[in-house]
């Protein structure tokens, strides 16, 4: 995998007129993960958003070296498509960025041992391939879909709009998949997959960190993958905000006594 | 280049294929129905017809081109695709530009083809036919870019598709004022800043729509 990197200096992130963290500093080298933690509205969507470029951080700056992928809420594959369409989009995509400067896949050995040892994965590529309609080659991305595991083959024909949300999570997983980035941003991964597809996706992210990949991942519920640390964000929340914004004017008053110690900037076991 | 040219698959595919962006058809259908209506409104007068016909030609032109507005850019944006392009690195600029090249395709030529049965329907002459489908030509880009832009700038508003077809009237009335001030007398210098026009609008769409995008994904 191609040297990757993501380091977050003393980050802020402001939505409307609320500061939802401040100070938030970290550094992730290939083949480290780190979970974000903490309840729902503290800003751990926004910290992604931030680290893949796509909201402005209010103040600090994020620095990044490898090509991203990322994972939240919306899964990006045509509504009316069969699924299997819907993400070829993707793999074309792709497959064009991948072909271009021909990086070795980390996928092509790592991806396809271990589901080949469940016994699912080896009987997949068959299925998959009688099913495939086309007879030219599987794109790149498809290739590794069918090797994930995530029990896609049968869903191919299905149009996206009749899939469920945990099946349209695993798609995007298996877009991401496909992808091949270095680094990972997952935006509550956990959401709507089953207790086996959950524990799929979990080793997923720790075949990705073994290939020397990064993964960020955001999730309030427990997300086991040897090795990950742990962000609790809401230690960066500015203190007034940590009381409660429905505490109204009582909550200056209470500040000294809060439960919480106000963290210092820096130094936050990170 | 590869990524250019499967971007435009796929929006060709979306608006020619079942219409998923308001499609092809649905504005040459309403732009024949408003050409078939003033024939009703007005009477069978052929001379007033053949007078006015091609500036209805164009006012049908120009109220066909909102309807696909809301179809544009908000499912894309809804869905994770323009984060998705964004964080693959492909510009949004790039994603507009084959955007407007889509759109046009799906929109200018068809529009011409149906000029022809609402020119039958109006009994224009041969050469006021000839200057509608040439101003058509030259017009068409600029009210696909326009349509465009606004379809970028509303994006993330709740009445967005009203407010839409609000914004595009003012916005293309130059269009039509060259492009059906063509069909009198002196005609050619009409044609000449139309298609000027069009070309300037052509030119600044992918960077106005792109910065309008990633403006929309802030809020």
């Amino acid at each position: 995998m191609e040297g990757c990197r993501l380091a977050v200096n003393d980050l802020a992130c402001r939505r409307g007129e609320r500061v939802l963290f401040r100070s938030l500093s970290f550094d992730l080298k290939a083949g480290e993960a780190l979970q974000v933690v903490g309840p729902n509205g503290t800003g751990k969507s926004s910290l992604l958003r931030i680290v893949a470029g796509l909201l402005a951080p209010f103040a600090g700056m994020v620095e990044r070296e490898g090509s991203l992928g990322l994972v939240d809420e919306r899964p990006a594959l045509e509504e009316h498509l069969p699924l299997g369409r819907a993400l070829a989009f993707w793999a074309r995509i792709d497959g064009v960025r991948h072909d271009s400067h021909s990086s070795p896949s980390p996928l092509a050995g790592e991806g396809g041992a271990p589901s080949g040892a469940e016994g699912e994965g080896s009987a997949a590529p068959a299925a998959a391939g009688a099913a495939d309609p086309s007879p030219n080659p599987l794109p790149q991305g498809e290739r590794a879909l069918f090797r994930c595991g995530l029990g896609l083959d049968e869903l191919l024909d299905v149009p996206v709009q009749y899939l469920s949300t945990g099946q349209r999570k695993r798609a995007a997983l298996a877009r991401l998949l496909g992808q091949q980035a270095a680094v990972w941003l997952l935006d509550e991964p956990l959401n709507g997959l089953d207790a086996a597809t959950a524990r799929e996706c979990e080793r997923l992210v720790a075949d990705h960190c073994r290939a020397g990949g990064i993964a960020l991942i955001a999730s309030h519920q427990p997300f086991d993958v040897p090795g990950m640390r742990q962000l609790d964000i809401t230690l960066f929340a500015p203190p007034l905000q940590r009381m409660g914004s429905g505490w109204g004017m009582s909550a200056e008053a209470d500040l000294p006594d809060s439960p919480h110690p106000n963290p210092s900037p820096e130094g936050d076991g990170l | 280049m590869s990524i250019i040219a499967t971007l435009l698959r796929r929006d060709l595919a979306q608006m020619f294929g079942g219409g998923r962006r308001g499609g092809a058809v649905l504005p040459v259908l309403f732009f024949v129905a408003v050409a078939m209506l003033f024939p009703f409104a007005v009477g069978p007068d052929p001379v007033l017809l053949a007078r006015a016909g091609g500036g209805i030609v164009w006012v049908a032109a120009l109220l066909a081109a909102i309807l696909p507005l809301d179809r544009l850019l908000a499912p894309d944006l809804e869905q994770g695709f323009f984060d998705q392009f964004a964080v693959r690195g492909v510009a949004e600029e790039a994603v507009v530009a084959v955007r407007l090249l889509a759109h046009w395709l799906s929109f200018g030529p068809p529009l011409m083809l149906a000029a022809l049965p609402a020119a039958a329907l109006l009994g224009l002459h041969a050469d006021t036919l000839r200057t509608v489908e040439w101003g058509l030509l030259a017009g068409t880009p600029g009210l696909a870019a326009i349509g465009l832009i606004i379809a970028a700038l509303t994006v993330s508003l709740r009445a967005g598709a009203a407010l839409a077809g609000l914004l595009l009237i003012p916005l293309a009335v130059p269009l039509l004022i060259f492009g059906a001030g063509a069909l009198s007398a002196g005609g050619q210098s009409g044609l000449a800043l139309t298609a000027a026009i069009s070309l300037l609008l052509c030119a600044i769409t992918p960077f106005a729509g792109g910065a309008a995008i990633r403006a929309a994904r802030e809020g």
